[in-house]
């Protein structure tokens, strides 16, 4: 199973990190957001994720050194390397790169091996989106890598961005796994357009997987693309699901594979009563090794890129969870011998854009990521790229999650580009915004992120500025968390226009070159880049004490 | 021209005061938990925004709900619709989508066959830019 | 837009037993104008809009609906009933430009 010496080189005595004791009559496996990496790659956690309001230092809004002490995992080790953003670099070198679906694959083949007939696998959704191959495939290498993997259910928001004509067809003629939603609707009669949810029989007990797509998938992407379809978090219909699941099919646990996001889960968890695990996604985050508990609803993440494999062990008693184990388990690439089948499956997907994947336009002498709340090093570059290629004074550029990282001295290829900007909206777009503009835009996404009632929070990260400078304040209400706003250092006038370059628009189709083109002639032209600084806001100092940020002085604190 | 019955006074007020007045003839109403409004807590599509309404009652001949009306604090027209019910409607539930051109609160008001008058929370439905996304 | 207009819908359970709650679902095309919209030419686009919804059963009253024009584009209503008798729903919308329209839909009830 492992390559030989392996386990003895990283882990010394502490010996197979994967082998677990059997217990229990049902096993779930969760992964999520993978973002079709059909690869292994580097993944960072971020270095600040801020919690506001009733999740104030909570998991998942803890990072750094917080984070590891809340879950008593020591830094510099393998698992202190998975959970946190500390020493990344170095302990990339020592761990290697995550995931991979070849590595996941043989991680859920032994454990239907170990496990037999007891195991569900369960896809948190995310996953055809992400890539080059994903989206020259509309999603169809992905649909193949999950019936290889054998995915009982799925979810989805990213997923829908390939429109509904071809969600349809996926789902109806080439995906394996069931595709739920309690939560989306057509746009005439108001009726499930979805199976809400699937009863699966395992060791004789009934396991009902209730679906939840991501609520906002028609704001935070183009609506236009789904337009038959309605969504929203439908917290009641989710509570009739639950009863439904209970009383009629009389489901002997009842599992909510859901797309929220953490704290709008943990906000359902209280709402909704009945439900036993959250396995949850959407804002990549690590929650885990230990799940959170809200009432009797035990609810997790799973992180994103295939980092993380969750494994519940359950003993499940007539209409009632006796007793659960959990394991969050890292998919240290280099630890776990890849599948075969899956890698011979992955190899053919890539094969016939092997040329273009692997073309090389510029070599990084410093750490490129993109996860964080208000910009990456990865964002920044993007940022730059856009000024400079569409001569624009500023730019925005939005704050997805997904996009790995590089490592210092590694070579950008364009496989690399499209890791963060393989969307189906992908026109670039220069605007004349004034400064008030400017700032209605920032507070507007800001509000989305860090409003106090988690159901109108979003999941996404800040909108990445290029050269605009402010101060932020996430405690304050809409339009008094940005201050002190500049364009280039100097105070922004809010009646001026101001040149902005910017991508992903999602209100209406717009014309405009991709933005991977964009930035693969810069960075061709650039040869070597570097990020010394990024263009971070200074952050209000009540914010010093806060288990989110892991190093404050880096936002002015 | 106009619909013989429709309420042509209280649709011409310009704001939620007037309108209340004109439909309702009453501004504070206190809130009950009986009057259930549920609405998106952010619209994603300001011009078809579902709202459901529910108002708890026995809807017996001498004790149901006469009339529901639905507003938007700041829409054109405050008052959106109104509803009559009778006993044999069984409940005074009713399901619509509406226009919303902002960030703003929806709220009901509902009228008993006795004439109390029952309000929901008012609850805000917000309109935004999106554009990004976990 | 005239061939966009109309075509009332119900939905409904055909049987329900005596007593039950009854859901009544319905849609009907019409772009329920608000009168504060121009056309290219600037010019200000009139009002028309459903005014009137009225549902009877058996033509006794069960539901009278007056609506502003923030009732969206091809409006959704969904309402109940109670089981009673057998019969028939019937519902008309009327906009301010003279439109009136009709469906009817039968319920047994056991
Ligand atoms: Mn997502
Ligand atoms: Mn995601």
């Amino acid at each position: 199973f492992f390559g030989p010496g392996a386990i003895q080189a990283a882990w010394g005595a502490a010996g197979d990190p994967y082998e677990i004791p059997d217990y229990g009559n049902v096993t779930l496996l969760h992964m999520t957001d993978s973002h079709a990496q059909l690869l292994p790659v580097w993944w960072r956690e971020p270095d600040i994720n801020i919690g506001v309001g009733p999740v104030l230092n909570q998991p998942p809004h803890l990072t750094g050194k917080w984070s590891l002490d809340y879950y008593g995992v020591p830094a510099k080790t393998a698992n202190g390397y998975a959970f946190s953003c500390l020493d990344f670099d170095t302990l990339a070198h020592k761990y290697g790169k995550i995931g991979g679906y070849a590595h996941i694959a043989s991680l859920v083949k032994r454990y239907r091996h170990e496990r037999g007939d007891k195991v569900l696998m369960l896809d948190g959704g995310d996953t055809w989106q992400g890539s080059a191959t994903s989206l020259w495939t509309k999603g169809a290498d992905m649909v193949g890598a999950q019936n290889l993997l054998g995915v009982d259910d799925m979810v989805g928001h990213w997923d829908f961005t390939y429109g509904q004509d071809q969600v349809e067809h996926l789902v109806k003629t080439e995906l394996k796994a069931n595709f739920l939603a309690q939560n989306v609707f057509s746009n005439t009669w108001q009726e499930l357009v979805f199976k809400p949810y699937h009863i699966h029989e395992v060791s004789g007990r009934k396991i009902a997987v209730i679906g939840q797509a991501f609520p906002f998938t028609p704001i935070a992407n183009p609506g236009y693309m789904i337009p038959d379809w309605v969504f929203g978090i439908h917290t009641e219909h989710m509570q009739k699901m639950v009863d439904e699941c209970r009383q009629q099919q009389k489901a002997d646990l009842v599992v909510l594979l859901s797309h929220n996001g953490a704290d709008v889960d943990k906000k359902m968890a209280s709402l909704v009563k009945g439900i036993d695990i959250i396995l949850g996604g959407h804002t990549h985050d690590i929650m885990g090794p230990k799940p959170f508990m809200v009432g009797k609803t035990l609810i997790i993440n799973t992180s994103t890129n295939g980092k993380i494999l969750a494994r519940f062990d359950l003993d499940v008693g007539k209409g009632k969870l006796n007793g659960w184990r959990f394991y969050y388990l890292p998919v240290f690439s280099n630890l776990i011998k890849a599948d075969p089948e899956m890698t011979a499956y992955v190899e053919k997907v890539r094969a016939p854009y092997k040329e273009k994947l692997a073309q090389p336009l510029a070599t990084t002498e410093s750490l490129l990521y993109r996860r964080d709340n208000f910009n990456g090093t990865f964002d920044q570059l993007l940022c730059d790229a856009l000024r400079e290629e569409m001569d624009c004074e500023a730019a925005f550029s939005p704050g997805f999650r997904w996009g790995y990282c590089k490592l210092p001295g590694e070579t950008i290829t364009m496989e690399d580009v499209m890791g963060q900007t393989a969307i189906t909206y992908p026109q670039v777009t220069i605007n004349e915004y004034t400064g008030a503009q400017i700032k209605n835009i920032m507070e507007q996404v800001a509000d989305n992120i860090f409003n106090v009632d988690p159901y109108y929070q979003q999941g996404g990260d800040m909108i990445r500025v290029g050269n605009i400078q402010y101060d932020f304040d996430p405690d304050e209400k809409i339009y008094h968390r940005c201050s002190n706003m500049r364009v280039g250092g100097k105070a922004m006038s809010a009646t001026k226009k101001y040149k902005v370059a910017g991508w992903a628009a999602t209100t209406a189709p717009v014309e405009g070159k991709p933005v991977w083109e964009v930035f693969a002639q810069w960075l061709q032209a650039k040869k070597h880049v570097r990020v010394e600084k990024m263009d971070l806001p200074r952050l209000n100092s009540d914010m010093k004490s806060n288990h989110g940020i892991a190093f404050p002085k880096e936002y002015g604190l | 021209g106009d619909v013989s019955g429709w309420p042509a006074k209280a649709f011409d007020a310009k704001v939620l005061n007037d309108a209340m007045m004109a439909s309702v003839g009453k501004t504070d109403v206190p809130v009950s938990p009986k009057v259930k409004l549920t609405a998106p807590s952010i619209a994603e599509n300001g011009g078809a925004v579902p709202v459901t309404i529910e108002v708890d009652s026995p809807m017996t001949a001498d004790d149901y709900i006469t009339t529901v009306y639905l507003f938007v604090d700041h829409n054109p027209t405050p008052l959106a619709s109104q509803f009559s019910f009778t006993p044999a409607s069984g409940q005074a539930y009713i399901q619509e989508r509406i226009k919303m051109a902002k960030t703003d609160n929806v709220r009901v008001i509902a009228k008993t066959s006795k004439g109390e008058l029952l309000a929901s929370a008012p609850r805000e439905v917000k309109v935004t830019i999106g554009g990004c996304g976990g | 837009m005239a061939d966009n207009i109309g075509n009332p819908m119900l939905r409904m359970p055909s049987t329900a037993k005596k007593g039950e709650l009854v859901e009544i679902r319905s849609l009907i095309m019409h772009p329920m104008l608000t009168g504060l919209t121009k056309d290219k030419s600037g010019k200000l686009i009139p009002a028309h809009f459903i005014q009137t919804v009225t549902a009877t059963f058996n033509g006794k009253p069960l539901l009278d609906i007056d609506w502003s024009t923030a009732v969206s584009a091809n409006p959704f209503l969904a309402f109940k009933m109670r089981a009673e008798d057998n019969g028939t729903l019937k519902v008309v919308w009327k906009d301010n430009q003279n439109g009136d329209w009709s469906a009817e839909s039968k319920l047994t009830v056991s």
